[in-house]
């Protein structure tokens, strides 16, 4: 109550500079373009909005019943005129709001590569995109840096003004990966992987956390992200490389089982598979990788024997699959060694770009994004998974 | 072997699933077992057990069912409010290091049947009760067109609420929030009860609410008065109408869903698991296809209410109707094309974002449309600022804000930052509480007069009505701050002290909005207790403009003695217009339905079925659905259907209402 007191000596707008309006306030390009979005699309509305309730205070005063000198006409309904500005002045703001949504979704699209590393300063073939792979598990967050060769748990840093790409995935149920100063969110899927480009442009500490609730400890489910200037960062990362832990699929096994309000811990070595097999459900020996399965079922399947192969594809662990009604299923032990799962997720992970190519950012002309002359697909087939495995086999 | 007889009997249920060690639900259940245990003494001790079944429970009149579901929404919108306010001091307290006062095992059961129980149990039985009510009379009907799927309807709906108030007591409600995405809510993650609550509460009222919805579409395009042609129907009935489009259309989508979620949980299928193939996101797409156009299903009737509002209180005829009932059947329409902007954040590419933000924002148009009539219909009028018309301004003036956030919630990249905030929660309680529930109360004190005969108590309808308005904008402001403060939803605890100031602001507008509840009841009581100086012997109090204002308050069993005749859309107003002489002789017996008590009965064996597959008792499972199904095929047998109400009974009480009349004047 005492707090409830406070606020009512303190106007509103006291009370709001007071606080700290992240989403309006970001550190970083990609939010800071989200946010101008919010605020544009905000203003056109209120163009519309700002008029409509004025008026309805006004007619509502007006056309009082007490106020006889008001005129009043009982049976007049309609009036083709009014009609048509009342349909035409929300749909002339929709067609501008409209093509902001089409322009801002496509630039802004978090698996795009990001152009610029703030207004008027493009991404050059300078900038080495600091890739992470990011895991939501129950419930905390595993970062793996898989160029250093290091992990951490809970605990974020990249280096200022240099590109930051995610690859993010979840172990058992869905999250949501959100650092609201860097970047809008993305969920984080159990057997999916989902992308983020980003950058973060000022130094300081940031909270990121789940913005999707998964369970017990989701509360607890928050990190601290770091923007370093570069001397920070190399310091930090050879900070980790001192840590005694190793992460190999014995300690993911252990770290992955549900915890709460997990402290931050740092991992000097990651074993390079990891990832690959987080993302197919096989970090357990004896699995069956998801993308296997895939490619095995894109040749045609396994006939028969395909039935039984339930075993290496059981996934779900913190209780037991299968049914209430009925015996438990039966199946056949494995179809392939570990390590020819393995060489697939090293493929996978070899064809992830160290640098990204200078960028046209001549305007666009035409419909669509796709550059004339350029082919993206055919250019995507030769690094998917699926294509390698093509490839290889 | 009594280990495994007990298991037989029993299931899964045992002594340890009551929750006895959560010191708040046992004295919640010793509430509730009290406050229930007095209200069947003064039953019995009044004897009203007889009346309530002959004439309530197994009553196929739809004004009675009507008045049936508007009891259980309000009964449902206590238990709900008490989730939200439990919600509210949680997470005002919760702070610099305090875990607050609820465990995470009971606060995320409480945000979860908050959502469920105030969509499913509070907003769609108020919703499915106002069109019950008020739609036979609108048209000059004397019920619906099946009279006891009606009345076995609602009981479904009974039924589905009855499981939820089970799982505060037996076992526990789900831990997922509202829509159970799997696989949280597969059985490898939700291995307890609470997933099985969830989905055989909702199955059982979705049956109910799947039936009412092909009952009311049946009734308004077959029982018109004579000359209603579609385009002469009034407003709300248009919008009854496309709800229950929606509603036939989306709910065996939500019922095929839960059916699929079910099956993953019972029999080891993989539609919605991690491995072997399963897709959780498959789940997401068919469950908010359902959700989508269940908030327009709320919302539609309510844009009703406010027209037929605006325009008996502005004295005018409605602005635009045919813009009105095209922007209704556009909005209909276009509620099906929008379901992905739940979750574009969820790795979609950025041309169906953009497709899905884009539709998403053409549905402000007729909307905004909406409201430009509504403004119109004001223009030129002589408005009389009693209650129904104060909540629509109140409407008006909240429901646009909630508008606006709506649609920047549609622009994909604002939704990557706003997504699952408390923006977000923000927004949607802008505009279901400032639309459907404002709403609501309009219709209730609109039409309250129908029902009973008597005008609710304006005094206490006014505390109610500032308590809720200025509650709404003290609970759910501080929230549009706090999303933009970067906080999610459904969080417990939290550790940035300078949130704190916006979170007990908000529970201050929850304690707002509790009074504005606790005057809405005490209205109630006092306008039943001052109903004879409220009373109202005209029938029509409000100088109304559609034909049940024609009929007596509360109107006879039959609605009208005679099928008016429509010349107009505003059908009463143009026979008061033209002189319209009300026939005095000449009354015929009327065909009526009887009533039956095989609606309970059924869904007494639906909460006993949907009780067995929670709790693995599978006898009881089987058992109850063996019933079922011979009940549902000997009531085919009963041929006691109908009656006849004899001309001398309809002369009388048309006399009784002519003496009324004239003592007026």
């Amino acid at each position: 109550m005492k707090r409830f007191g406070a606020l009512l000596l303190f106007p509103l707008a006291g009370l709001l500079s007071g606080c700290d309006l992240v989403v309006l306030a970001p550190a970083g390009d990609v939010a800071a373009q989200q946010r101008d979005l919010l605020v544009v699309s905000t203003l056109l509305m209120l163009i519309i909005i700002v008029p409509v309730m004025a008026l309805t205070v006004f007619f509502a005063w007006r056309y009082r019943q007490s106020n006889a000198s008001a005129t009043y006409a009982p049976d007049w309904d309609h009036s083709t005129k009014l009609e048509l500005v009342i349909w035409a002045a929300p749909l002339l703001i929709i067609i501008c709001l409209g093509a902001l949504t089409w322009l801002g979704t496509h630039l802004l699209d978090p698996y795009r590569r990001i152009d610029r590393i703030e207004p008027g300063q493009p991404v050059t073939e300078l900038h080495k995109p600091l890739k992470v792979e990011v895991v939501a598990l129950d419930w905390k967050w595993l970062f793996i840096y898989p160029d250093y060769g290091i992990a951490s748990v809970n605990e974020l840093a990249a280096p200022v003004n240099q590109p930051i790409d995610f690859r993010i995935t979840s172990s058992a149920v869905m999250n949501s990966f959100y650092i609201p100063a860097l970047a809008g969110q993305i969920y984080a899927m159990p057997g999916m992987e989902t992308k983020l480009h980003a950058v973060i442009n000022r130094p300081g500490t940031y909270s990121g956390f789940s913005a999707n609730y998964s369970g017990a400890g989701f509360s607890g489910m928050r990190f601290a992200f770091h923007g370093l200037s570069d001397q920070a960062f190399d310091q930090w990362v050879a900070q980790s490389r001192t840590a005694s832990a190793a992460l190999n699929r014995d300690t993911y096994l252990e770290l992955e089982k549900p915890s709460e309000n997990e402290p931050v811990r740092h991992y000097a070595s990651v074993d390079p598979d990891l990832y690959g097999a987080i993302l197919n459900l096989c970090v357990e020996r004896g699995k069956m990788c998801m993308n296997e399965m895939m490619s095995i079922d894109a040749k045609g399947g396994l006939g028969l024997a395909g039935v039984r192969n339930t075993l290496p594809l059981q996934y779900d662990k913190l209780a037991r699959r299968g049914a209430v009604f009925g015996n438990d299923p039966s199946y056949v032990a494995s179809i392939c060694t570990a390590e020819e799962a393995a060489a697939v997720s090293r493929a996978s992970r070899d064809a992830w770009p160290t640098y990204w190519p200078a960028k046209n950012l001549s305007p666009l002309r035409g419909a669509g994004l796709l550059r004339p002359g350029t082919d993206s697909r055919s250019a995507e087939a030769e690094t998917t998974p699926l294509g390698l495995l093509r490839r290889e086999l | 072997m009594p280990d495994s007889l007990t298991k037989f009997i029993f299931g899964r249920l045992t002594w340890d699933s009551l929750p006895l060690h959560e010191p708040i639900v046992v004295a919640t259940f010793a509430a509730v077992a009290l406050g229930g245990i007095a209200l069947l003494c003064v039953i019995t001790y009044f004897k009203l057990w007889t009346y309530l079944w002959r004439e309530w429970f197994t009553s196929v009149d739809h004004k009675k069912i009507g008045i049936m579901y508007m009891v259980l929404g309000l009964v449902m919108l206590l238990r709900g409010f008490s989730d939200a306010i439990m919600m509210r001091l949680q997470q005002a307290i919760a702070f610099n290091g305090s875990e607050g006062y609820l465990n995470s095992h009971h606060y995320d059961q409480i945000f979860t049947a908050h959502g469920v129980i105030m969509i499913f149990f509070v907003a769609m039985p108020f919703v499915t009760g106002l069109m019950n009510f008020v739609v036979p009379l609108q048209i000059g009907a004397r019920d619906v067109s099946f009279p006891f799927l009606n009345n076995f309807s609602f009981w479904m709906t009974v039924g589905g609420a009855i499981l939820v108030m089970a799982s505060l007591f037996v076992g526990e409600f789900a831990r997922t929030g509202w829509l159970a995405y799997p696989p949280l809510s597969g059985i490898g993650y939700s291995p307890d009860v609470g997933v099985d609550y969830y989905i055989w509460a909702l199955q059982v009222a979705g049956v109910g609410t799947t039936l009412s919805g092909i009952n009311l579409i049946c009734t308004i395009i077959k029982m018109r008065a004579p000359g209603m042609t579609l385009m002469r129907m009034p407003v709300f009935t248009w919008t009854s109408l496309c709800t229950n489009v929606l509603i036939v259309a989306s709910f065996p989508v939500l019922t095929a869903v839960l059916s699929l979620l079910a099956l993953d949980r019972y029999v080891g299928t993989n539609f919605f698991t991690n491995d072997f193939g399963g897709n959780p996101m498959m789940y997401v797409n068919l469950i908010w296809i359902w959700g989508h156009p269940e908030v327009y299903i709320l919302i539609l009737p309510l844009f009703g209410v406010f027209s037929e509002v605006t325009s008996t209180f502005s004295g005018k005829r409605l602005f635009g109707y045919t813009s009105m009932v095209y922007a209704t059947v556009v909005i209909t329409i276009l509620s099906y094309l929008v379901w992905l902007h739940h979750f574009f954040t969820m790795g979609s590419g950025a041309s169906v974002n953009s497709f899905f933000g884009i539709t998403t924002m053409i549905i402000s148009i007729p909307t905004g449309a909406k409201i430009f009539n509504w403004l119109f219909t004001m223009y030129r009028g002589r408005i009389r600022f009693e209650l129904p018309m104060m909540w629509t301004m109140a409407f008006m003036l909240t429901f646009t804000v909630g508008g606006m956030t709506g649609v920047l919630l549609a622009v994909p990249p604002a939704d990557f930052v706003l997504h699952n905030s408390l923006f977000l929660i923000a927004h949607f309680h802008n505009v279901i509480i400032g639309g459907v529930l404002f709403g609501l109360f309009a219709g209730i004190a609109y039409w309250w007069p129908k029902a009973f005969g008597f005008k609710l108590d304006p005094f206490w309808g006014k505390v109610s009505f500032w308590c809720w308005v200025v509650g709404f904008w003290f609970a759910f402001m501080p929230l549009y701050v706090l999303g933009l403060m970067g906080v999610t939803r459904r969080m417990r605890v939290f550790d940035d002290p300078s949130l704190q100031i916006w979170f007990v602001i908000a529970a201050f507008g929850a304690v707002l909005i509790a009074i504005g509840i606790a005057a809405f009841l005490i209205q109630i009581y006092v306008s039943i207790r001052n109903r004879e100086a409220l009373t109202d012997p005209t029938g029509d109090p409000w100088d109304g403009r559609t034909l049940e204002w024609s009929t007596s308050s509360p109107p006879p069993a039959y609605n009208f003695a005679f099928t008016p005749v429509v010349r107009d859309n505003d059908a009463w107003w143009d026979m008061k217009k033209a002189g319209y002489v009300r026939p005095l002789s000449g009354f015929k017996p009327i065909h009526m339905p009887s009533n039956t008590g095989t609606g309970v009965i059924l869904a007494a064996f639906s909460v006993a079925l949907g009780f067995g597959l929670i709790w693995y008792i599978w006898w009881l499972a089987a058992l109850s659905f063996v019933c079922l199904i011979a009940t549902a095929i000997g009531h085919t047998f009963n041929y006691h259907r109908d009656f006849h109400i004899p001309a001398a009974e309809v002369t009388q009480t048309e006399e009784a209402r002519t003496t009324l009349l004239a003592a007026q004047g």
